[in-house]
């Protein structure tokens, strides 16, 4: 039979356990409210994206040559891309290809990156979404959810993503990166959306070395520079028969 | 007929030390496998073969032919629930019990080349409905609650009379399942080696060669054990199963490649295939391994010793002749150059957009692949040491 000191010891544990369950319950719900306070004050400080503008690139191939890679080490810089002295596992946000066309013998040279498509293959395969496309058409990694499976560099049909195989240091702020997860062409959000006419670092790379040959703008403004070009001159997309309705858009080529 | 199962079942009571032996060496090789896993994880996947060109390598072809297999040793079961095979009733548990583990120890690997494999917990709680993927791992958690209903319905007696409801689901979801994997790759619209709903059947033809052929293993296995052997009838119906399942993988293999030969877009990627510098893998690996000498087994007479012992051979032969053909479809496929362009001719890129990329796996992957078959071998062999899923010999017998 239990004695008065058992009940009163079980009472005491009780009462005890209820005071920290109390506790740990006043705890969680204090902490759940201040993130979402803060949550609402970051959302209040950055504009939110809307569909109202589709940025995207032109990239006028006849101003582009071969052995140029302007583009390529300004945007290494821009987002602390190091090689580890293997191009195989680099990231490779942006890489030059060198063409001839198999008829004519033309040759001509072109940078490709993330084309930032509309229907965007590594969107659709990414199983936790952590691939996913802005309102303003620019596709991003959630570097948060990305679990490292590689889906999306499978289904990527411009090979234009990179997955992290060593540990970096020496990270720059304006883009974060971790090992074992996918990363790409952010078209530069981090400058498109602190202010306006901010061009991404390729484009001021190109036109700083005097070449021009990379256009950045909105394709939904029918007024805009590159709008006006792409209906001047035509452009073409790399795969057009895949019907992505890329943000890059390529001429010359 | 009586829904009953009148079989008698016990626990895995070895006979003769070569279990624990067993048990001994897949414990090593399940040690290898995670410290293997803990290097890819601790220093980043550049100790692995794989790159930005070859994203999925070694361990991916090990982790898809465990989860084929999981599906294709489910047959045990099906015959007798689906298909009323009396004969194999003995064994439906035992081919659960074994689709289960090789599920697991396939999944085990998958997680652990992941790039965070911490994020597990991401993965089954943020889903993307479009993504086939997504979808694969409701299917893979959905098989594991069958496995255990399935068994449930199986061990009860009272419950007895809805095997046959459950199983007919089992069979059903394993196809969905099978098709899902395969899908994986069928729905790459940017890879011209993939990229074809072939793909699908071809995996479900090669999930009941594998899965067969894993079922033979430990049928053999368990009866040895007992100081027993397989009935006769066994070997035979086996025999003849993995027969025709072999026959259905070359089927889809020769149609996948002739209808890619015929397409003038594939056939950088055909010539590639089979005969570029992997295609040994194809005609030593799966043609010759993988299919003619199971034919030649299969087709073999003499004593009835021999004839177990020619199935068993097949059956390994089948199993490394799969790994082959999946081998060359998934490091195949990334290891030629992306068509970005199909009229004009890459000069130069630093990116592997010119010439093909030659794969060569590391032991880490090599020792993660290896672990995750041990580990589910491992599994299933503690399982049936614990709870009664083997038939005792007079219930294989009569």
């Amino acid at each position: 039979m239990p004695s008065n000191s058992d009940h009163f010891n079980s009472g005491q544990a009780r009462r005890r356990f209820l005071k920290q369950l109390g506790l740990l319950g006043t705890a969680a719900v204090t902490s759940s409210y201040t993130l979402l306070e803060v949550r609402k004050a970051n959302a209040a400080a950055s504009p939110a994206v809307t569909n109202t503008k589709r940025w995207g690139l032109l990239i006028a191939t006849d101003k582009c040559s071969s052995g140029c890679d302007d583009c390529v080490r300004g945007c290494n810089e821009e987002h602390g891309l190091t090689s580890s002295g293997r191009d195989e596992i680099d990231a490779q946000w942006i890489r030059k290809i060198d063409l001839q066309d198999k008829l004519s013998g033309r040759k001509s040279s072109l940078p490709v990156m993330c084309q930032h498509c509309e229907s965007a293959p590594c969107v659709d395969v990414c199983p936790t979404g952590a691939s996913f496309k802005r309102a303003d058409g620019v596709v991003l990694v959630n570097s948060h959810t990305c679990i490292g499976c590689r889906y999306c560099m499978m289904a990527c049909p411009y090979k234009a993503r990179s997955f992290i195989h060593e540990t970096l240091t020496n990270q720059l702020a304006v883009a974060p990166r971790g090992k074992g997860t996918v990363e790409s062409c952010t078209l530069c959000v981090h400058r498109i959306d602190a202010e306006e006419d901010q061009q991404p670092a390729c484009a001021v790379a190109c036109s700083d070395a005097g070449h021009g040959a990379i256009l950045f703008g909105d394709l939904n403004d029918a007024g805009s520079e590159i709008s006006q070009k792409i209906a001047a001159q035509g452009a073409t997309q790399i795969r057009s028969d895949l019907e992505l309705n890329t943000g890059v858009r390529y001429t010359g080529i | 007929m009586s829904t009953i199962d009148t079989n008698r079942y016990n626990t895995l009571k070895p006979a003769s030390t070569s279990y624990w032996l067993t048990l001994a060496v897949l414990l090593v090789l399940v040690a290898l496998g995670g410290y293997s896993a803990f290097n890819m994880e601790h220093a980043g996947h550049q100790i692995s073969g794989m790159n930005n060109q070859i994203v999925w390598g070694l361990p991916h072809v090990f982790a898809i032919t465990l989860i084929v297999a999981a599906s294709g040793a489910l047959n045990g079961a099906s015959m007798s629930s689906v298909f009323g095979l009396k004969r194999c009733k003995p064994f439906a548990r035992l081919s659960v019990v074994l689709a289960m583990t090789l599920l697991v120890g396939g999944l085990i690997v998958l997680v652990l080349d992941l790039g965070r494999p911490d994020r597990l917990v991401v993965a089954m709680t943020h889903f993307n409905f479009k993504s086939i993927f997504s979808w694969n791992i409701i299917l893979y958690n959905g098989f594991i609650a069958i496995g255990i209903v399935y068994l449930w319905v199986m061990m009860e007696p009272r419950l007895n009379r809805y095997t046959a409801k459950v199983g007919a689901f089992a069979f059903l979801w394993r196809f969905i399942l099978t098709t899902g994997t395969g899908s994986i790759f069928g729905f790459l619209v940017g890879r011209n080696a993939l990229d074809s709903a072939l793909l699908a059947p071809l995996f479900i033809a090669l999930a009941l060669s594998i899965g067969t052929a894993a079922q033979v293993f430990i049928f053999s296995a368990t009866a040895r054990w007992q100081n027993s052997d397989l009935p006769e009838s066994m070997v035979f119906a086996q025999g003849r199963l993995l027969l025709w399942f072999v026959l259905a993988v070359l089927y889809f293999a020769v149609v996948h490649h002739v209808t890619n030969l015929y397409l003038a877009e594939h056939q950088v990627v055909e010539r590639y295939a089979l005969a570029g510098p992997m295609s040994p893998v194809f005609w030593v690996g799966f043609v010759l391994i993988g299919t003619i000498a199971p034919i030649v087994l299969l087709f073999r007479g003499g004593s009835e010793n021999k004839r177990c012992r020619n199935l068993i051979f097949a059956s390994a032969v089948t199993i490394l002749g799969g790994m082959a053909l999946i081998y060359t479809i998934v490091i195949g496929a990334q290891s030629t150059p992306q068509r970005l362009f199909p009229d004009k001719t890459v000069i130069a890129s630093r990116f592997g957009d010119a010439g093909f990329e030659l794969y060569q796996p590391t032991a880490w992957e090599l020792g993660l692949g290896i672990g995750g078959v041990a580990m589910a071998v491992l599994m299933c062999l503690i399982l049936l040491r614990v709870l009664p899923f083997t038939p005792e010999p007079e219930s294989v017998a009569s």
